[in-house]
């Protein structure tokens, strides 16, 4: 599925990464808990999380996650957005709750990565 | 090549700071990135423990051309029974760290998971020495 799709299903605003909407991810994970993905030994899948901090971003990084996306309108501030950035990743959030939002996803298509 | 960091406790944004600079330099020498995600997914578990649990602590890093050695100092609290530490889902995490997307007791167990060589040694009111060795070439 691609990111643009994705962003669509679940009225998503993209915070960074923009103009690469149009890479395809193969399966995601939802977790609120970092040291959960952080077991994960597959790469490149989506992140969908309510854990908006700094520690999510940066779990992400170590994890060769490329993408995340926050759900229930969580406040990404600066700093993210900006470590974001730095690694070339796409933020994205959405007003929908974690149901909805794995709900809309997992009946479109997405893969669960286990 | 070597490098080092320090790790204040308390400091959860700077937590990752080791972690990241790592990456970018096996990144730039070309390691195979499955090995890659395996050292600093088990330093930044490592780096976290020190902000979680300990008041500061220093991180050397030794890259060769066959490894990637890690030693993590701290002062803190230590830990009273490092078997306990190790077993997966052990923790004394306050329910700031808890917060911060850690704290569920399976930092230790990841750590041990991705290294080749993992030692804790800790004294009680002192403090934790961590290393992690980890072999850069392919079936080592
Ligand atoms: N550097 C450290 N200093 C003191 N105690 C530690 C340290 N690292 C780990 N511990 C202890 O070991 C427990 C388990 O650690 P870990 O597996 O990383 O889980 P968590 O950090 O999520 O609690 C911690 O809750 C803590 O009691
Ligand atoms: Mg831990």
């Amino acid at each position: 599925m691609k990111l643009r799709d994705i962003v669509q299903i679940v009225e998503a605003e993209v915070l960074c990464g923009q103009d690469q909407l149009d890479i395809e991810v193969g399966a995601a994970v939802a977790s609120d808990l970092m040291s959960d993905v952080l077991t994960l030994k597959c790469r490149d899948f989506l992140l969908i999380t309510g854990l908006c901090n700094v520690q999510s971003i940066r779990t992400a990084e170590m994890s060769d996650i490329h993408a995340i996306l926050y759900v229930r309108d969580k406040l990404v501030d600066l700093e993210m957005i900006a470590l974001g950035e730095d690694n070339n990743m796409i933020i994205m959030r959405t007003p929908c709750s974690m149901f909805k939002t794995v709900g809309r996803l997992y009946t479109a298509g997405l893969k669960p990565v286990y | 090549m070597e490098f080092k960091f320090h790790v204040e406790g308390g400091d959860f944004t700077s937590a990752g700071t080791a972690s990241s600079q790592i990456k970018k330099v096996l990144k730039q020498i070309n390691i195979d990135p499955i090995i890659i995600k395996r050292v600093v997914v088990a330093l930044y578990e490592a780096e976290v423990n020190i902000v979680a649990h300990a008041h500061h602590g220093d991180i050397k890093v030794k890259i060769t051309p066959q490894q990637v050695y890690i030693r993590l100092d701290d002062e803190g609290p230590g830990i009273e029974n490092v078997e306990k530490a190790m077993q997966k889902g052990f923790s004394t995490a306050s329910s700031k760290v808890r917060e911060m997307g850690f704290g569920a007791g399976m930092g230790l167990p990841n750590i041990k998971e991705n290294a080749d060589i993992f030692t804790v040694r800790s004294e009680v009111g002192k403090g934790t020495t961590l290393e992690i060795t980890i072999s850069t070439v392919n079936n080592g």
